[in-house]
């Protein structure tokens, strides 16, 4: 028997320390951890340094950090992430997109030993052997996973692994003399935005291809008029944003192979579809999986990630430098830098090896079975959220009405903003007071009140219940109550970011500390302004 | 294949509970779900994968014999430096970013994650400080993509379509910038004296005009010495309306001035050194700090978090001009923004605020006397050339060996028998320093350790 409580979470309440600023909290004399004394024989050698230095090379005044004991910075800092809900807290389904699931414990042993986080990067090859073999044997699953040929892990993110995707399309274009003609790159609006940003910053004009209105397939009409000579790439996401599979992807990559154009295939999040399909079988030259996403990596509120590319034989020649190889002769591990027309760097030295080694340990924790299990019960949970969620008041699933959906479904609450005043946003409040969260994966606003909601491998049938009936709840509570949804949270940290202009009026707005003080005095009481 | 597979990451594994869920929604079997995918995109059998280990006892034992195969720089004695450097790592910044409520949260919203939004305002705040301007993004991937993120600003901001970058950039820093700027930008090098190190003043002021966005050197430079022109270049930069951008080491500025005291509009640099572990280079965060101008925040790709009054008066938080962003305005916004370095940024919040102004003055006091203990007792040594290159230096400097006879990597192979880690080889990348190594000294590294490297220098050199 459980208690109604457990079911609905209706007794949380966020811990609320109304932590100060911690500029607040600096007592002037306080000390946070001594540096060693240097040894008399030390300054007597090296002298008076700082005598020697010419004028304005020494800091005239110290700079203006807070003044605190050692407890003192501890338990503030507990306080701020008491005031975060983590993933290995919540029922974290709501960050559509974002592939929340579990982190393995036993993984942050591995990558917080002295053997992984004391390595520097330029230490002899001899003594780092154990993290090239972790980040060389990473390599061969992926390649596996994918089924194309070759891959760096050097990129600190999906973004970045877009950056060099879109750096190696460059690199090819100019290496085949195609700089004059291949100038385009087309891509899909549910794509993630980084795909056409980074096609920008690379110098290529950008199609956008829209979705179907009735299947939410990429318009392939449209997509057939958009492809010419001038297409370098095609970076497209399956299944997209919204979770739909588009069965036609290989008439997409065939066409823009018929006009001599690279494809890449964006999976930031394949947690669905692993083991269940790869890029090499819908013919794609390139593709990237994040491993911050589908391979457990911890998403550490926004980063470190890491993204990681894979291409076929023939753009091998492309990849940043270093590659990690083997030399079977020597029985070592090395980092390669014979790499024709390499991009050169994308990041420093080579990737987010923290990450890389969970991935690792991850994928020899589950194995093939393990990685097919993943895609099938994250699959399974996503059709039954689904199926309850659009039995719900208020919410629809546009496109491909009636069919089953991938890993994820882009909902809508445009008909619970219609009957009862409150939508999105006001919704994405209100379950902050059931210790869930829904965030804000709307962009582009296509599908009106949009929410997403991705629910992985990692929760119980229980946990989704409990998801389930908080936003139940919601809803009950805005067609009855909607002032109740409308001024939350009201168990969260804080209450209400009503006045948004103070984020978006440059007058009012304070990036830091230093720039709040200008501006304000006390609680945002502007300083000469009446 | 039929076996059912039970995993303890994997609640909804057990058969019953899919038979259950399956159906309560009136689907037969999971591959149901697949139907969508043609055949010929669907991978027949399991994927080429090793055997797992599925318990945890397994587990470990396997990793932990591959990761035992490394030797660390905590249990040797290393001088390596080049852009990631062994500082000490307190404690409370392992015990904070451990916690899984940052470790494991991601972009939640300023309430239910308001605690990620004021760590990371804290962040920026306690930067801003320790560059002594008003701005700081929340971080970016690394050094190197801050610095040419940079250079991208300072182009939008003038409107002009090259930079001047000083050659003694750090190799892969510089090949960072060159790709990211491409083809948008021209990267124009300039020289260095081979003497002192510092940038060519005369090169520059000859070839700074008006179609230049940005004049950019790094201080402390990559090969250790201090740049001491910083108010004469800036000076050169400003007077053709171009912006001086200048990437800096953090740990340095309880010590060193903060490049805007010498003119920098935009100072970039890592993060790395406050409070994160080197991971073989994984443990990296690249900070961008302008003026509080809107001319400069409107031209940020990053996350820029501000302070907001709530309706309860308490501190808010949230995104500031959301609409530069990728998210916001895809191809239409300023650069590409992503996931990138948060935690780290926390990381380094925590570093700050422990370190204080006092500890950082510190930092800077231990860095700066041992290595330059470190030069005065190197050159004493027959035949070496210390410092090969500059005059001031702050925790880095390059030592020559020619006149020894021995390559640097002979060297740094017998020292390594002895547990201890030498210089950076430079003789690839810097050919004309000859066999030139890049040697790092920080406050870990105590009278003895230096005696005893110096000693064991000795040594190998005699045999």
């Amino acid at each position: 028997m459980e208690s109604a409580a457990y079911k609905d979470n209706k007794n949380f309440h966020q811990a609320r320390w109304e932590e100060p600023v911690i500029f607040e909290l600096s007592t002037p004399g306080e000390r946070g951890i001594f540096l060693p004394t240097i040894e008399p024989e030390i300054e007597e050698l090296a002298g008076d340094v700082f005598d020697q230095m010419p004028e304005g090379v020494i800091r005239a005044d110290l700079p203006a950090l807070p003044e605190m004991a050692q407890m003192r910075v501890l338990k503030h800092y507990l306080h701020l992430s008491q005031e975060n809900l983590g993933a290995d807290f919540n029922v974290d389904i709501g960050q559509g997109t974002c592939t929340m699931k579990y982190s393995p414990k036993i993984n942050e042993h591995f990558v917080r030993s002295p053997k992984v986080a004391d390595l520097h990067p330029l230490q002899d090859e001899k003594t780092m052997q154990g993290t090239l073999e972790i980040l060389y044997q990473t390599e061969q699953f992926l390649k596996s996973i994918s089924g194309l040929d070759r891959f760096t892990l050097q990129p600190g993110g999906g973004s970045q692994a877009i950056l060099a995707i879109v750096s190696i399309i460059r690199a090819w274009v100019d290496a085949k003399g195609l700089a004059d003609t291949k100038d385009e790159i087309i891509t899909t609006i549910f794509s993630h935005p980084s795909n056409c940003a980074v096609a920008k910053v690379k110098g290529f004009k950008v199609i956008t291809i829209y979705a179907d209105p009735v299947t939410g397939r990429p318009d392939f009409q449209a997509f057939k008029e958009a492809v010419s000579e001038r297409t370098a790439a095609l970076l497209i996401t399956n299944p997209e944003d919204i979770g739909i599979y588009n069965e036609h992807i290989q008439d997409f990559t065939d066409l823009v192979h018929a006009h001599g154009g690279l494809c890449s295939y964006d999976q930031a999040n394949a947690n669905g579809i692993l083991g269940i399909t790869r890029a090499k079988e819908a013919n794609f030259d390139i593709c990237f999986f994040n491993i911050h996403k589908s391979f457990s990596s911890p998403h550490g509120c926004g980063g470190p990630g890491s993204g990681v590319v894979g291409v076929k034989e023939h753009l091998i020649d492309y990849l940043p430098v270093p590659l990690i190889s083997y030399d079977q002769r020597n029985e070592r591990y090395y980092l390669d830098y014979d790499v024709p027309n390499s991009v050169g760097k994308i990041k420093d030295f080579y990737g987010i090896v923290p990450a890389i080694i969970r991935a690792y340990a991850w994928i020899m924790s589950l194995g093939a079975r393990g990685l097919l299990e993943v895609a099938r019960v994250s699959v399974l949970n996503n059709n039954y959220v689904m199926q309850k969620l659009l039995q719900m008041r208020g919410i629809t699933a546009p496109y491909a009405d009636g069919e089953k959906r991938i890993e994820q479904v882009r909902f809508s609450f445009e008909k619970l903003k219609e009957e009862t005043g409150c939508g999105f946003s006001d919704v994405q409040r209100r379950i902050c007071d059931f210790a869930c969260h829904i965030w804000s994966s709307h962009e582009p606003f296509i599908i009106p009140e949009p929410f997403t909601i991705e629910p992985t491998e990692s929760y119980s049938k229980k946990e989704l219940d409990q998801y389930l009936s908080a936003i139940e709840q919601i809803i009950e509570e805005a067609y009855t109550d909607p002032d109740l949804v409308k001024k939350a949270p009201h168990n969260s940290v804080i209450h209400h970011v009503a006045e948004h202009e103070y984020l978006d009026d440059p007058e009012l707005w304070a990036i830091t500390w230093r720039m709040y003080q200008k501006k304000y005095d006390g609680y945002f009481i502007r300083i000469g302004v009446k | 294949m039929k076996e059912p597979f039970i995993h303890p990451y994997i609640p909804n594994s057990d058969p019953e509970i899919q038979k259950e869920m399956l159906k309560d929604i009136g689907v037969t079997d999971i591959d149901d779900f697949f139907a969508c995918i043609p055949d010929a995109q669907r991978y027949q059998g399991l994927l080429d994968l090793p055997k797992p280990y599925l318990s945890e006892v397994e587990l470990k034992k396997h990793v932990y014999s591959i990761i035992n195969k490394n030797t660390s720089a905590e249990e040797l004695v290393s001088f390596l430096g080049g852009g990631c450097w062994q500082h000490h790592v307190p404690a409370i910044c392992d015990e904070i970013n451990s916690r899984s409520e940052f470790l494991t949260a991601y972009a939640g919203e300023p309430y239910e994650d308001h605690g990620r939004f004021q760590a990371l305002f804290e962040y920026t705040s306690m930067m801003a400080e320790l560059l002594d301007v008003d701005v700081v993004n929340v971080p970016t991937y690394d050094g190197s993509q801050a610095a040419a993120t940079a250079l991208r600003m300072a182009c939008r901001i003038t409107n002009r379509s090259r930079v001047i970058v000083v050659n003694t950039t750090a190799p892969d820093r510089l090949s960072v910038i060159k790709g990211y700027l491409y083809p948008d930008f021209e990267v124009i090098e300039i020289g260095h004296d081979p003497i002192i190190g510092l940038l060519d003043l005369a090169e520059l002021e000859n070839i700074v005009d008006e179609t230049i966005g940005a004049v950019y050197f790094e201080n402390p430079s990559y090969l250790g010495f201090i740049e001491t022109q910083g108010q004469m270049i800036s000076k050169a930069a400003h007077s053709c309306g171009a912006l001086t951008v200048v990437y800096t080491d953090p740990s340095s500025l309880g010590i060193l001035a903060p490049p805007s005291s010498y003119g920098a509009d935009l100072t970039c640099g890592d993060i790395q050194p406050l409070g994160i572990h080197m991971f073989m280079g994984g443990g990296r965060g690249g900070f961008i700090g302008s003026p509080g101008d809107e001319k400069f925040i409107q031209e940020y790709p990053s996350r820029l978090f501000g302070i907001a009054p709530t309706t309860h008066g308490e501190w808010g938080f949230g995104d500031v001009a959301w609409e530069r962003t990728s998210f916001a305005n895809r191809e239409d916004a300023k650069e590409f923004v992503g996931t990138a370095a948060a935690l780290w940024g926390i990381t380094a919040g925590v570093y700050l605020a422990l370190m204080g102004p006092k500890g950082m003055r510190e930092l800077g006091e231990n860095c700066i006397k041992r290595a330059n203990y470190a030069i005065k007792k190197m050159a004493s040594i027959d035949n070496l050339k210390v410092p090969a290159i500059g005059k001031y230096f702050y925790k880095e400097f390059v030592v020559n060996f020619d006149e020894t006879g021995k390559k640097v990597s002979d060297i740094n192979d017998r020292l390594l028998e002895r547990g201890i880690l030498g210089g950076h080889d430079l003789s690839s990348s810097y050919p004309q320093l000859g066999q030139s190594a890049l040697y790092c000294f920080t406050e870990i590294h105590s009278l003895d350790t230096i005696d005893r490297f110096v000693a064991e220098l000795v040594s190998i050199l005699k045999e």
